[in-house]
């Protein structure tokens, strides 16, 4: 994630030391990593492509055509199909969930690198806590969804999307942390100590400096931890019963055990229906990115 | 103690020495969060593995019951030993191709920034719809092999032990590669030029820069990925979940999905939990392992050079 930053920047200077020459680097074709990647981008892509043209064909002609052939009549009827069967409503409740955890993870995680920071390695406490969060990136979160399920049955929130809510934000943060932190510290020193000497608290360098200038980094963090939990699928899978609880993943697990689900093309345009919002999230997010680079750059 | 170690650059301390008193304030949402809902479970693991309950009864202490019969039952090696497989052989294959898709990644032709945003897309898809997409697939049946009449691609793939082991891998690698590619593309471009050109001026060739320069400065982009590649097969649930089930028989029970079958369909949340003390203490050895290769400093940015 940092890559984008700094590769960017690196580029930029590479770019400008080495004058008119231009920067292309080896000279001779890689032709190993050209048919390797080219090769895989097929891999990559055939089962995309597939996924989106089958969405497009009927029933019958699933089992008739050539499955890598585009449908001669393209049919929005398994759409349509699939939103008669309450997939808004999973939507609405994965949206939901993503909201509710972005939002406080991405706040708190903010806070928590700024304080660790800005304060140096200097204070035990801040020490400790950037210790335990980056141990928590070594450890499988997953194997502590038993006492997570016992702990939200106890605070009455089985089956509740709050109760998905609040373990996600604690596992989203020590990553988030990590990142912001990175950031955080390429923020040129000279300028909190300008903040310090206009008279600014820390609360106000936080949000006044400290969160404008690293936005690339907090809007990257944001669409990572919003993938992450739109795709989950372990937690609702555990920590929800009712079919109205459902968020996507699990509905799109349902949707294909039930009886639609030899109906393959509309099994397909669910999968479809689920990565739209992540494709625009990632379309508009990547271009945020670029705009905060040269927005940093072009001062 | 520490603060005459970190007296050594005053000027950076100072301002701490005024807002100290607000500092650690602003951490505390974030630590609040992560002890409650990860540090608390944490404990807590350990404390249900000693203990029996069916989900609906009571929680009884019972001791080392749960761990003699997890410890003596032979599902065990096989979940540990199917989990190996798995991180071993996704590990020996997103690797080398991740390393050389990275590499070509990063030179600097625009049609190269275009294939990185076509990588992208696995990522974007849930283990879920992957698993899902692959199922219909693969299907024996209706499946892609049987629509184009390829008897190659006409297997019973998620039917054979063998073979099912092996589609999980192959979309694990589906879904990982294209972000350890990604990974390697910006270790490979912060790798310095003047390295290529001192080569380049001793008559060096690409193979030759590729072993002795590309791959020693992207040592720590290896222990990133591999770290990352190792943990999180671990925990590798979902696709196995919606894929194979653990099937054919239990030929893809991995560890997690072993927790999970023992908790929630077994209802023995005791056995389960001991299963996920054995998770976490081998995710735990495994990074402090790869740590200890790479060498550098635990403070030091996990995902540089990412």
């Amino acid at each position: 994630m940092t890559a984008t930053h700094t590769s960017a920047g690196a580029e930029r200077a590479a770019a400008r030391t080495s004058g008119r020459r231009p920067a292309s680097a080896p000279q001779r074709p890689n032709w190993l990593g050209g048919l390797v990647g080219w090769l895989w981008l097929a891999v990559v892509i055939i089962p995309i492509y597939w996924i989106v043209i089958t969405s497009l064909k009927t029933q019958t002609n699933y089992y008739l055509t050539n499955p890598l052939l585009p449908p001669i009549d393209p049919t929005l009827d398994n759409y349509r199909l699939v939103l008669q069967l309450d997939f808004p409503l999973y939507f609405l409740n994965s949206l939901l969930v993503a909201v509710g955890t972005v939002i406080p993870s991405v706040l708190f995680a903010f806070m928590a690198a700024y304080a660790i920071v800005r304060s140096g390695g200097a204070g035990r406490f801040l020490r400790a806590v950037n210790g335990l969060f980056l141990m928590g990136l070594a450890i499988p979160l997953q194997a502590t969804v038993i006492p997570i399920y016992l702990m939200i049955i106890k605070l009455h929130l089985y089956d509740s999307l709050l109760g998905l809510i609040l373990p996600s934000v604690a596992f989203a943060i020590p990553l988030s942390v990590l990142v912001l932190a990175n950031f955080i510290r390429d923020v040129p020193k000279e300028l909190f100590e300008s903040m310090r000497l206009d008279g600014a608290t820390e609360w106000m360098t936080l949000w006044r400096l400290a969160f404008p200038l690293t936005r690339p980094a907090v809007v990257t963090v944001s669409i990572y931890n919003a993938l992450t939990v739109w795709n989950g699928f372990l937690l609702p899978l555990i920590l929800t019963q009712s079919p109205d609880k459902r968020t996507l993943p699990l509905a799109l697990a349902a949707f294909q055990g039930g009886p639609y689900g030899v109906n393959v093309p509309a099994v397909l345009a669910s999968v479809v229906l689920t990565i739209l919002p992540m494709l625009v999230l990632y379309t508009v997010g990547r271009r945020q990115l670029l705009s905060g680079l040269t927005a940093g750059f072009g001062k | 103690m520490s603060a005459t170690t970190a007296g050594r650059t005053p000027s950076a301390v100072a301002p701490e020495a005024r807002g100290g008193g607000v500092l650690p304030w602003l951490a505390l949402p974030a630590l609040l969060a992560f002890v409650a809902f990860a540090v608390l479970p944490l404990i807590g693991v350990l404390l249900l593995s000693f203990t029996s309950w069916d989900t609906l009864g009571q929680i009884k202490l019972t001791g080392l019951e749960s761990w003699r019969s997890v410890l003596t039952d032979p599902g065990l090696p096989h979940a540990l030993w199917v989990t190996f497989l798995i991180t071993a052989l996704s590990w020996a294959f997103q690797t080398p191709a991740s390393i050389l898709i990275g590499v070509f990644l990063a030179g600097r032709q625009r049609y190269r920034e275009l294939l990185a945003v076509l990588y992208f897309i696995p990522l974007l898809l849930s283990s879920a719809a992957i698993a899902i997409t692959y199922k219909a697939l693969l299907d024996p049946n209706f499946g892609l092999g049987a629509g184009l009449h390829i008897d190659l691609l006409t297997q019973d793939w998620l039917g054979e032990p063998g073979l099912a082991l092996g589609v999980v891998v192959f979309v694990v690698s589906w879904q990982f590669i294209p972000f350890h590619s990604l990974l390697y593309q910006g270790g490979v471009r912060q790798v310095p030029r003047s390295l290529y050109e001192a080569a380049e001026l001793d008559g060096a060739g690409r193979v030759r820069m590729f072993f002795s320069i590309t791959l020693p400065q992207l040592k720590y982009t290896i222990i990133t990925s591999s770290t990352l590649m190792i943990v999180g097969s671990l925990t590798f649930f979902d696709l196995i979940f919606v894929l194979t089930e653990g099937g054919p028989g239990d030929a893809t029970r991995a560890l997690a999905l072993d927790m999970y079958k023992r908790g929630f369909q077994a209802n023995l949340m005791g056995a389960a939990c001991v299963i996920g003390v054995i998770l976490v203490l081998v995710g735990l050895a495994l990074a402090l392992l790869l740590r200890r290769l790479g060498g550098r400093d635990p403070n030091a940015s996990q995902l540089e050079g990412a």
